[in-house]
């Protein structure tokens, strides 16, 4: 009985288990583990984090949400030149465009370092996550020379033109005309909900410049001036008092042809480009807002009294926080799951298409937390001398309702996975 | 960095597949869910063929030298198709106290033949007290002349009926501090006034057993590392079992996942396949990311294994925490996309349903590995 055969299917494995206990270079199993390199470049970074980010600036933030609020504009611009300078803002970039040309580990690195400092988010955060990576995929060499550098340093702020008033989920509705006149193509209609829109320099429009082909192929991606003759920006006042989204109206914008991205009537495909990008890189932006909440929170709820005790010794918020922290770790190994396919050339799994909506729920239920502890404080708003942490978290939490919706409402979400990943039916 | 498997665990991974694809499929499962014994002899000497009983342990005693990444692989496989038997209590219980705990005797008289797959082992840890942590080590172990008399009652003991031996956690000493005073020791089970009963379960294909002690004698010998100190190894193969059996339940989770989307793209209503309706659609996208959420924590917790990371209690307790919750729902909503055909016997769901109920119990349920969470992170 005790014989064993020659050949187990669990040979090769053995064999790179024994290099590795040899100190032999690794293979390509789950790894966490950085080279001496990545570990140099984290303590490079972290040492600039340590005497860059302002401490009145960590905070103001306790509760940040994860888009700049207006207040704050002026300075994020400046946070921004700041940390391009130090070589922090476009890692995977290509140099010759004022990018690193490092990869997404760097990338992953930064953003791990950004929360542990607390650090504030940049202020051109579609343009950096969103018009950038767009323009490096699929822009003329001209274009790249001409908008990526600008992206980086935050000198050029950038708005995402998608969203109309009757094409919201359903994108591929859109109803903003581009009508040719020669060398240039005449934009009319109307976006909603575009952030930063009233301080942006230049958007990403998804226009309509061929009505008569199917919805999906007469779409085209432009790189418009948001400064050109015939817009108007209107701000729309959200439920939490800021006005950080607008209404844009196009009353004959006129827009060379030149500032096409992609190609004429090749606007989806442009588009896709740039919502995949948004679930990656502006992924990784999440995780340092939710991973600085978490910490707020403890810390908020460390400080706070329930029946004459901490409420950090009651049962239901130990269960509750630990979720939390549960799920936010779980972000980042998801995270690292997607980013490993990302280096190794592989189409994204599906974990690349979880990390919204757990974070979604994550941090709805999160900042949901973080008024229950207050107790009948929670209803006390800003300005009340009362109002714990200056209404901070009163903030935070209405701005999370945002959250479903922004992006990918849940439920449109909830269809990519039920068609995209397992194939199901459309309805 | 690098956070996917190598090509070599893929492979493992379709070997494990196609095997216990061919070798145990549902029928199998079931009858074995009928017999006490819970495997056949013939399939566990393939379990030993493959390698598999010895993947984890070092090859000095037969084993491959693997680490729990590369099982992690493997548990997912058998959770997929519910693998009854005593693999978990040999290997991931019973065997691992040895090897964790052993001294160089005790590991080579032992672990060769577990991994050969001619002796089982169990772990004889909780009591009718049903609590995970030191404290809940009550019995006591007495010294006597040339050994030791143990006496009392272990309850929840996984295949200790199956068990050619025991690793028993007795109290030896007592103080303010549960984690002193706690042995392990080794006891056969045929040693007189064992006796290792079988109780009716309700997920059939895990066999939980009570052992009641009556002075039951053992030499000096049997002691099983340090006198009194027997919590810190004992917690350690807590740990990495924990690891595993999340691994597992990924692995059946997954499954559950599969059956109920294809079950969804086929069955009909009101005239659409019902995976059409956003009722069933958005049911399934929830599944997956649960699923998908299993398995960062767990891959996480397996690699802090492999780098015997300080954070592995943590780790664990993150990932039993998420898949005891999870693999309960998936398994729930399953059913509910199946509808009437997926309560009934014939269909393989219940054995899926009812894997993650014991598996939401064993080792701790999610409230219990929430509040260690709250703990290791200072709260």
């Amino acid at each position: 009985m005790s014989h064993r055969p020659e050949r187990r299917a669990t040979d090769p494995p053995a064999r790179r288990a024994r290099a590795r206990r040899g100190g032999a270079p690794r293979e390509d199993t789950l790894d966490f583990s950085l080279t001496p390199e990545q570990e140099a470049f984290r303590a490079r970074v972290r040492a600039w984090l340590q005497a860059n980010v302002p401490a009145e600036w960590a905070r103001r933030v306790s509760t940040v949400a994860e888009v700049p609020r207006p207040e704050a504009y002026g300075f994020l611009r400046e946070w921004q030149r700041r940390l391009y300078e130090a070589g922090f803002v476009g890692l995977t970039w290509p140099r010759e465009y004022g990018g690193q040309g490092l990869t997404w580990v760097e990338e992953l690195i930064l953003h791990e370092e950004l929360a542990a400092a607390k650090a504030p988010p940049i202020l051109n955060i579609l343009g950096v996550g969103m018009a950038g990576p767009t323009i490096i995929a699929h822009g003329t060499e001209e274009q790249k020379r001409r908008y990526l550098r600008p992206i980086l340093s935050g000198e050029e702020i950038w708005c995402q033109g998608y969203s109309e008033p009757n094409a919201g989920s359903d994108l591929a509705a859109l109803q903003t005309r581009a009508v040719r006149d020669g060398e240039y193509w005449v934009v009319y209609g109307q976006k909603v909900w575009t952030s930063l829109a009233h301080i942006a320099d230049w958007m990403m429009l998804l226009a309509r410049t061929d009505p008569t082909l199917p919805k999906h192929r007469g779409l085209t991606y432009f790189l418009l001036d948001m400064h050109a003759p015939g817009i108007t920006v209107r701000p729309l006042r959200q439920m939490t008092g800021d006005a950080e989204f607008n209404e844009v109206f196009f009353d004959g914008v006129r827009v060379h042809e030149s500032q096409i991205l992609g190609g004429l009537n090749n606007g989806w495909q442009v588009g896709l480009t740039t919502l995949m990008y948004e679930r990656l890189a502006l992924g990784f932006g999440l995780q340092v807002r939710l991973r600085i909440a978490l910490d707020a929170l403890v810390a908020l709820a460390r400080r706070l009294e329930r029946d004459g005790r901490p409420a950090t010794e009651d049962p239901l918020v130990r269960q509750e926080l630990a979720r939390l922290w549960i799920e936010t770790e779980c972000l980042k190994f998801t995270g690292a799951r997607a980013l490993t396919r990302l280096l190794r050339g592989e189409l994204p799994g599906p974990e690349a298409s979880t990390g919204k909506m757990i974070w979604v729920a994550a941090n709805q239920r999160l900042q949901e937390l973080a008024l229950a502890l207050q107790g009948p404080y929670a209803m006390l708003a800003r300005g009340s001398p009362w109002a714990i942490e200056d209404g901070l978290w009163q903030h935070s939490f209405l701005r999370s309702r945002a959250n479903s919706i922004e992006g990918g409402t849940t439920e449109v979400q909830k269809n990519i996975i039920g068609e995209r990943l397992l194939g199901l039916p459309k309805g | 960095m690098d956070f996917g498997f190598s090509q070599e665990q893929e492979l493992l991974r379709a070997t494990a597949r196609k095997f216990l694809e061919s070798e145990c499929p549902s029928a199998w499962v079931r009858a074995r869910m009928e017999e006490p014994a819970g495997t056949t002899p013939e399939f566990w000497a393939r379990l030993a063929e493959q390698g598999w009983l010895g993947l984890v342990y070092p090859e000095e005693y037969g084993g491959s030298g693997l680490g729990f990444v590369d099982l992690t692989v493997l548990m997912e496989e058998m959770g997929r198709v519910v693998m009854p038997g005593p693999f978990f209590s040999t290997v991931l219980l019973g065997g691992l106290a040895i090897l964790e705990a052993g001294s160089a005797a005790q590991k080579t008289a032992w672990l060769p033949r577990l991994i050969a797959g001619e002796a089982r082992a169990a772990l004889a840890w909780t009591e009718p007290n049903a609590r995970w942590d030191a404290a809940g080590i009550t019995l006591p172990a007495r010294p006597a002349a040339d050994g030791w008399v143990l006496t009392g009652t272990k309850l929840f003991v996984l295949d200790a009926h199956l068990a050619d031996v025991l690793v028993v956690a007795a109290r030896t000493a007592e103080g303010p501090e549960p984690e002193r005073g706690v042995s392990l020791f080794l006891v056969p089970r045929d040693t007189p006034g064992l006796e290792a009963r079988l109780l009716p379960t309700m997920d059939q294909t895990r066999k939980l057993c009570e052992v009641r002690l009556q002075d039951v004698r053992v030499p000096a010998e049997a002691l099983l590392g340090p006198r009194d100190g027997g919590w810190a190894p004992l917690a350690r193969v807590i740990d990495r079992a924990t690891v595993a059996l999340c691994a597992e339940m990924c692995g059946g989770a997954q499954k559950v996942l599969e059956m109920s989307t294809e079950y969804a793209k086929v069955r009909v209503a009101f005239g659409r396949p019902i995976g059409s309706y956003q009722g069933v659609k958005h049911k399934a996208a929830d599944m997956l990311v649960e699923v998908e959420n299993a398995k960062s924590l767990t891959y996480y917790a397996a690699w802090a294994v492999d780098e015997d990371s300080p954070e592995v209690p943590l780790a664990a307790s993150m990932a039993k925490a998420y898949c005891s919750d999870a693999y309960r729902r998936v398994a729930g909503d399953g059913i509910q996309i199946h509808g009437g055909i997926g309560f009934t016997w014939e269909h393989d769901l219940h054995l899926y349903f009812k894997r993650a109920k014991s598996s939401e119990f064993t080792f701790g349920d999610a409230t219990y590995h929430r509040e260690r969470v709250a703990r290791l992170i200072g709260l």
